[in-house]
């Protein structure tokens, strides 16, 4: 009997390159996290500190230029301002009542998705609501502008049984903004729902769980993640918006819009970076709220 | 639990009904494309196709669907190379501060877009000095798009497990070698979701972009935005969201196709 030798393999610089990284795990780590860290770091993390910073200097009122010179005026204008504060309450109404219309429709279709169509339903389903995602958003913002309109297709539809548009404001923006989102709460509920088995559902059932206390004691805990998950992408996106509110939300301002209007018209970063913290500080704060629950590994 | 008939119809129907009012302002966008009233009147008075040769000739709407398609080919690029390496690092080792890295990569999606868009716009311009161009509109898009591509990359990898990288290392392959003809191969499918995925969010976003475009770089969103209010314009921005819808059906396709035929697989 003769043995097959296998031949050994070239000692190139690439063999001993891989060599060492089999048999040191943390230089392999380092290798993969080098690029993707640095990248992040650099762009993303730095940018937010200097933003951070930002608002804690001042704008020269002659030259327009930035001026580093450390102060607390920003933020106490914001802090103590009456238009931020009204502003502020405006964009957290706004943005909590879209995330429960957002919650409320996704829910049912989620669960019809998961767990009453057929595979076959469940794929168009999944395409039907995929499909308006990828319309441009503008175009959406306008389609309801177009929609809500004094001679829109609402009125239209309404004039005849005595009903009314809303016209531009306040609910225009919330419709609106509920519209736009209600695809990316649906999608992570949907997905979150599919990962329940349907077995425990079926001993739920059989335990003699009625179809309520199923869904309550059952469906809902193992979903809640899923659920979070969903709500962080309708309120974050609702809480930075300025641009639904210019084309549907009459003259209504928004967090975002103040912070617009003092980077580019006002020309007043710092105080732009001061305002923009109230929206930073609320996230976060939602984020550390829910980060026991596991939502953010169903983002 | 066993759904009652009813209650199942009835949820049937909510679905049915939800969807359609998500298509409605889909559908009157459509037909404005073909209106002959540049404002927003309903019924529309006449029917036209002047806006659909129009739209196809306006040099300035092609150019931006040239400037966009760029900007997302390049950021998605980015967003792959870089998404796969960290989805890699965060599945495949147990270290200190990884809580804190799967953080930092849905933070850029998590804070709404304003936030990062002034945040960059001040790191260029302020800090950096360096003029805003098609470039940092690139370089901020590749960021927010790591996280379609981490998502679903380790997602596919959590599925995968190490037991075939380990068969290949027991059998003398090197770790690029493992890696080009063992876990690639089974990621594929996983990088075009995530390719997909991030190539749209690109493609569409218009508020990062804002902040970030330089004074010549118009995508097709800011495009889309410069017309909106302008009557001659606005029945133009209806063609082109019509096109872009009937043009998305592709990849969503692509997508439906890469996970069903996964799940028969399973």
């Amino acid at each position: 009997m003769t043995h097959a030798t296998v031949p050994r393999p070239r000692d190139s610089a690439a063999r001993k390159g891989s060599v060492f990284l089999s048999t040191h795990p943390r230089a392999r780590l380092a290798l993969l996290l080098s690029a993707p860290l640095f990248w992040l770091g650099l762009v993303y993390i730095v940018a937010l500190v200097l933003l951070l910073v930002t608002a804690f200097w001042t704008v020269d009122s002659f030259t327009g230029k930035i001026s580093q010179t450390w102060t607390l005026d920003n933020i106490l204008t914001v802090v103590t301002g009456s238009l931020y504060q009204t502003v502020t309450l405006r964009t957290l109404g706004v943005a909590l009542l879209v995330t429960l219309i957002d919650v409320a429709l996704a829910l049912p279709i989620a669960f019809f998705m998961a767990k009453v169509a057929t595979p076959r339903m469940q794929r168009i389903l999944v395409i039907a609501v995929l499909t308006p995602l990828w319309a441009s958003y503008l175009v959406k913002a306008y389609a309801w502008r177009s929609v809500l309109s004094q001679d829109g297709i609402l009125e239209w539809l309404v004039a005849p049984i005595g009903g009314h548009t809303p016209g531009y404001g306040l609910p225009a923006t919330i419709i609106t903004l509920a519209y736009l989102w209600l695809p990316y709460v649906i999608l992570p509920i949907y997905a979150g729902l599919e990962r329940v088995p349907d077995s425990l559902l079926e001993a739920s059932g059989d335990l003699g769980g009625k179809t309520w206390s199923t869904l309550r004691l059952v469906v809902f805990p193992l979903a809640l993640p899923a659920i979070i998950a969903g709500t962080i992408f309708s309120f974050s996106l609702s809480l930075g918006d300025y641009i639904t509110v210019n084309i549907v939300g009459g003259a209504n301002q928004m967090l975002g819009n103040l912070v617009y209007t003092n980077v580019g018209a006002a020309n007043n970063l710092p105080l732009a970076s001061a305002i923009a913290l109230i929206p930073i500080v609320i996230i976060f704060g939602y984020l550390f709220l829910v980060r026991r629950t596991g939502a953010l590994d169903n983002l | 639990m066993r759904l009652s008939r009813l209650s199942r119809t009835t949820l049937g129907l909510v679905t049915g009904l939800i969807l359609l009012v998500v298509y409605v302002p889909l559908f009157v966008v459509l037909v404005n494309s073909f209106s002959t009233s540049t404002s927003l009147t309903w019924p529309p008075p006449g029917l036209t196709l002047e806006w659909w040769g129009r739209a196809f000739r306006s040099a300035g709407a092609l150019e931006a669907v040239g400037t966009s398609v760029q900007v997302a080919i390049v950021s998605t690029i980015i967003s792959l190379v870089l998404g796969t390496l960290i989805s890699l690092a965060l599945q495949r080792f147990e270290f200190f501060g990884r809580e804190a890295i799967s953080l930092l990569i849905i933070l850029p999606i998590a804070l709404p877009g304003i936030i990062t868009g002034i945040a960059l716009n001040n790191f260029f311009r302020t800090i950096m000095g360096v003029p805003l161009s098609i470039w940092t509109v690139v370089i901020a898009h590749a960021t927010f798009c790591i996280v379609t591509v981490f998502n679903n990359v380790i997602a596919r990898l959590r599925r995968l497990g190490t037991n075939l990288e380990e068969a290949s290392a027991d059998l003398g392959a090197g770790v690029w070698t493992t890696f080009r003809l063992v876990t690639f191969p089974q990621l594929r499918s996983a990088l075009l979701a995530g390719g997909l995925l991030a190539f749209a969010l690109s493609f569409d976003e218009i508020i990062v972009t804002t902040f970030t475009a330089g004074s010549g770089v118009t995508t097709l969103p800011i495009f889309i935005l410069n017309n909106m209010f302008r009557p001659s314009q606005a029945p133009i921005v209806a063609v082109i969201a019509v096109v872009l819808v009937l043009v998305s059906i592709i990849p969503i396709y692509i997508a439906q196709r890469l996970s069903g035929s996964e799940q028969q697989r399973r």
